[in-house]
């Protein structure tokens, strides 16, 4: 990896190759704490939306506002069966109840994550990889933008470009809070303490929705982060999450 | 292993050895502790606990009480549930004993004459469906003090005559919203929602909210109680 420069000196012209992020120890990609946390958000994903999928098996509607059952009408329903006989879904069978460990698994990996998210947010404010890598710059987001549009591959660079930066931000500091949000929306002993909590996102049952549409949002930001590794090289870009160290 | 590493660690295992001592000073524990999501029931049971304190589960207008609201589950198959319904559940009685000063069982009729406690709150099912609904009944509070729970007992162990066991802790049952409720909207409550008792715990999700309640005792530890830890003990969440 060449082309290195020190932070203190002034950003070259074209900011798709800047290489801002160059640690003492030879050249990371990623940092050791960045590596330990991503797979630790990685498994912790998985068995939120594994567990996720279950508690919306057992009642597949979605209200908005404070109450919404069975008998009352859904903002919308996905069209799958239920592990419960009185949804009606249209399917002629229940599926089986598995919604006591699928609450403990995700309550639980939900702690693990918080704890491992607040360690990671901490981590990029204080080592400089937010400001560095996370927070474009106004120019920059012109001008990636423009190349987006016009299909240009920016060039081969150790950081970000500035949409996949503003994507990162948005996941990091927008979907992972408005899930923790409303999922602790949803604790009717928390909401006694914190009435806020609920009565901010319109109610209980809104608070459940939200929590599925940035779940779905999240989701998509998987498949779109699994896509451009396979686009970037698969093998490289794995190898650097693991070892930090890029095969050049 | 590094110097530092090996500092964090030490100082990592000692936090948790102290943050465990704590906890079960302040009885901060739950039952369901041991197991693979042990550790998220105590975390989440210990949060909670300190940082709701005596806090009121949110009440709603009359407006907003729900129309339809849905009933879950069929009335108990004991013959001798259909045999009190004939008869206007008149006969049903609540058993309270354990580590009470004097147990005893009270009638329908004695329940109703104590004091009353009305609220309009939100019955949260753990599946992700709830109603509003009005349900007035005696503060837990209240019978706990006629009956005389003795200091040393940490739960209040109920029973419903669907043989359906539950149990929160002291904080819970003597919460001024804890209820044995014996009316919902201005009536009885209709056999679908639990009728004739049911107990009202509006900060804890549907399955602590047991309906067809019979008997309530009071004890030191759920160790010998054929408890059903399948969804976690604590259902704050």
């Amino acid at each position: 990896m060449a082309n290195t420069i020190s932070p203190d000196e002034p950003r070259p012209a074209n900011p798709l190759c800047y290489h801002p992020e160059v640690p003492s120890s030879a050249n990371l990609r990623h940092t050791k704490l960045i590596r330990v946390t991503h797979w630790i958000t990685a498994l912790c994903f998985l068995a939120l939306l594994i567990s996720g999928i279950e508690l919306v098996i057992s009642h597949p509607r979605f209200y908005w506002g404070e109450d919404g059952n069975s008998m009352t009408p859904a903002l919308f329903q996905i069209p799958i069966p239920a592990s419960r006989p009185y949804v009606k879904t249209g399917y002629n069978y229940v599926l089986p109840d598995q919604n006591g460990w699928s609450r403990s698994l995700h309550f639980q990996t939900a702690w693990f994550l918080v704890f491992t998210g607040l360690l990671y947010a901490a981590h990029i404010v204080r080592s400089g990889h937010l400001k560095q890598n996370l927070l474009p710059a106004k120019a920059d987001l012109a001008q990636s933008i423009t190349q987006h549009f016009r299909f240009q591959r920016p060039e081969e660079a150790n950081t970000y470009n500035p949409l996949q930066r503003l994507t990162y931000l948005a996941v990091i500091f927008g979907l992972f809070p408005l899930m923790i949000w409303t999922g602790l929306a949803m604790s009717p002993s928390l909401t006694a303490a914190y009435p806020f909590l609920v009565d901010a996102v319109g109610g209980q049952q809104s608070a459940r929705t939200i929590h599925f549409f940035a779940s779905v949002s999240l989701t998509l930001f998987l498949f779109a982060h699994i896509l451009m590794i396979f686009l970037a090289g698969f093998k490289p870009r794995v190898q650097a999450m693991i070892t930090g160290q890029e095969q050049s | 292993m590094s110097k530092t590493s090996r500092r964090n660690l030490i100082a990592g295992a000692a936090g948790v050895a102290g943050a465990t001592l704590l906890a079960k000073q302040y009885d901060l524990i739950p039952p369901d502790a041991a197991g693979i999501y042990g550790c998220g029931h105590t975390l989440t049971y210990a949060a909670q606990r300190l940082l709701i304190g005596s806090a009121n589960a949110r009440e709603f207008k009359p407006s907003q009480i729900t129309k339809v609201p849905h009933q879950k589950g069929s009335p108990p198959k004991a013959p001798e549930y259909r045999q009190l319904q004939a008869n206007g559940f008149k006969e049903w009685t609540l058993q309270v004993d354990g580590l009470v000063a004097s147990p005893a069982a009270f009638s329908m009729d004695q329940l109703k004459n104590y004091p009353k406690s009305t609220q309009i709150t939100q019955l949260i099912c753990e599946e992700g469906w709830s109603y509003i609904a009005e349900w007035s009944g005696v503060p837990l509070a209240h019978i706990l003090e006629v009956a005389g729970a003795q200091p040393n007992a940490k739960y209040v162990v109920y029973y419903s005559m669907d043989k359906r066991i539950e149990a929160i802790d002291m904080d819970e049952a003597r919460h001024p919203q804890t209820l044995v409720a014996h009316c919902m909207n201005g009536g009885d409550i209709p056999v679908g929602h639990g009728g004739p008792l049911r107990l009202r715990a509006p900060r804890q999700l549907g399955y602590k909210n047991r309906k067809f309640l019979t008997r309530i005792t009071l004890a030191e530890s759920l160790d010998n109680f054929p408890m059903n830890y399948k969804y976690s003990w604590y259902a704050g969440i």
